[in-house]
């Protein structure tokens, strides 16, 4: 399932929810994401993180990514939910939960979500902190991580 | 056509989206960018890095080469950054 959304989630609730009346599911994997704080420890100045994203392209995105996902292992179920808008340090951005049967499936289907996402869900990050505003750049390292799932 | 700016692309050109009468010479995604450049120093300060510049048609990744038309929604955007 996808959800793209402004408001906060709740981790157990949707966890939970992966594996309910459904007792052939051997393990639930999850990732949760996180806006980290850039401003330095202890300087009192605020910082936020601002996503946008594109309506509509980043939800077909997504379950694109999500069907692929559902094609590489025998996964139960699946909840991807990404949020939008502006969020302080040590806000929830995005959850991934994978549930099958045997825990490498759950493990790595995981994985690979949160790879792909990166690279391929169309979002942008605002960072603002001490120096002011930057949006935050792709990274080669996402690409590498994303193109090591193709073999 | 149907114009998206989304991230820095969408700051630098100043709005969020537009439409616009494309010419009949632009029948390709770099013949789009290209044209765009010309409209004004704010689409060609935007569009100056064409390697930070993606695009989108009709909701789908698609490189210089593909074909637009009248009707279409096209996206530009930097690379994506989610997670």
């Amino acid at each position: 399932m996808i959800r793209v959304q402004r408001e906060d989630f709740d981790i157990g609730a949707e966890l939970e929810k992966l594996a309910a009346g459904n007792h052939q599911v051997g393990g639930v994997a999850s990732f949760v994401g996180l806006v980290r704080d850039i401003a330095p420890k202890g300087s009192g100045v605020e910082s936020s993180m601002t996503l946008e994203h594109y309506p509509g392209m980043t939800e077909k995105r997504l379950a694109e990514i999500d069907v692929e996902a559902q094609r590489r292992w025998p996964l139960a179920a699946t909840i991807i939910i990404h949020r939008y808008g502006t969020l302080a340090p040590g806000d929830r951005i995005v959850l991934v939960g994978t549930a099958s049967n045997h825990r490498e499936a759950a493990l790595e289907s995981c994985a690979f979500l949160i790879d792909w996402l990166k690279t391929e869900a169309p979002f942008w990050k605002l960072e603002e902190g001490p120096a002011g505003t930057k949006w935050v750049e792709a990274r080669a390292s996402d690409d590498a991580r994303k193109a090591a799932w193709k073999k | 056509m149907k114009l998206l700016y989304f991230a820095w692309l969408r700051q630098k050109i100043g709005k969020a989206e537009e439409t616009l009468e494309v010419p009949a010479h632009v029948k390709e995604v770099g013949q789009l960018l290209d044209w765009l450049e010309s409209l004004g120093p704010n689409y060609a300060t935007a569009l100056k890095e064409r390697r930070a510049v993606k695009v989108a048609v009709n909701q789908d990744y698609v490189g210089l080469t593909h074909p637009v038309k009248a009707g279409d929604e096209v996206a530009l955007f930097p690379p994506v950054t989610g997670g």
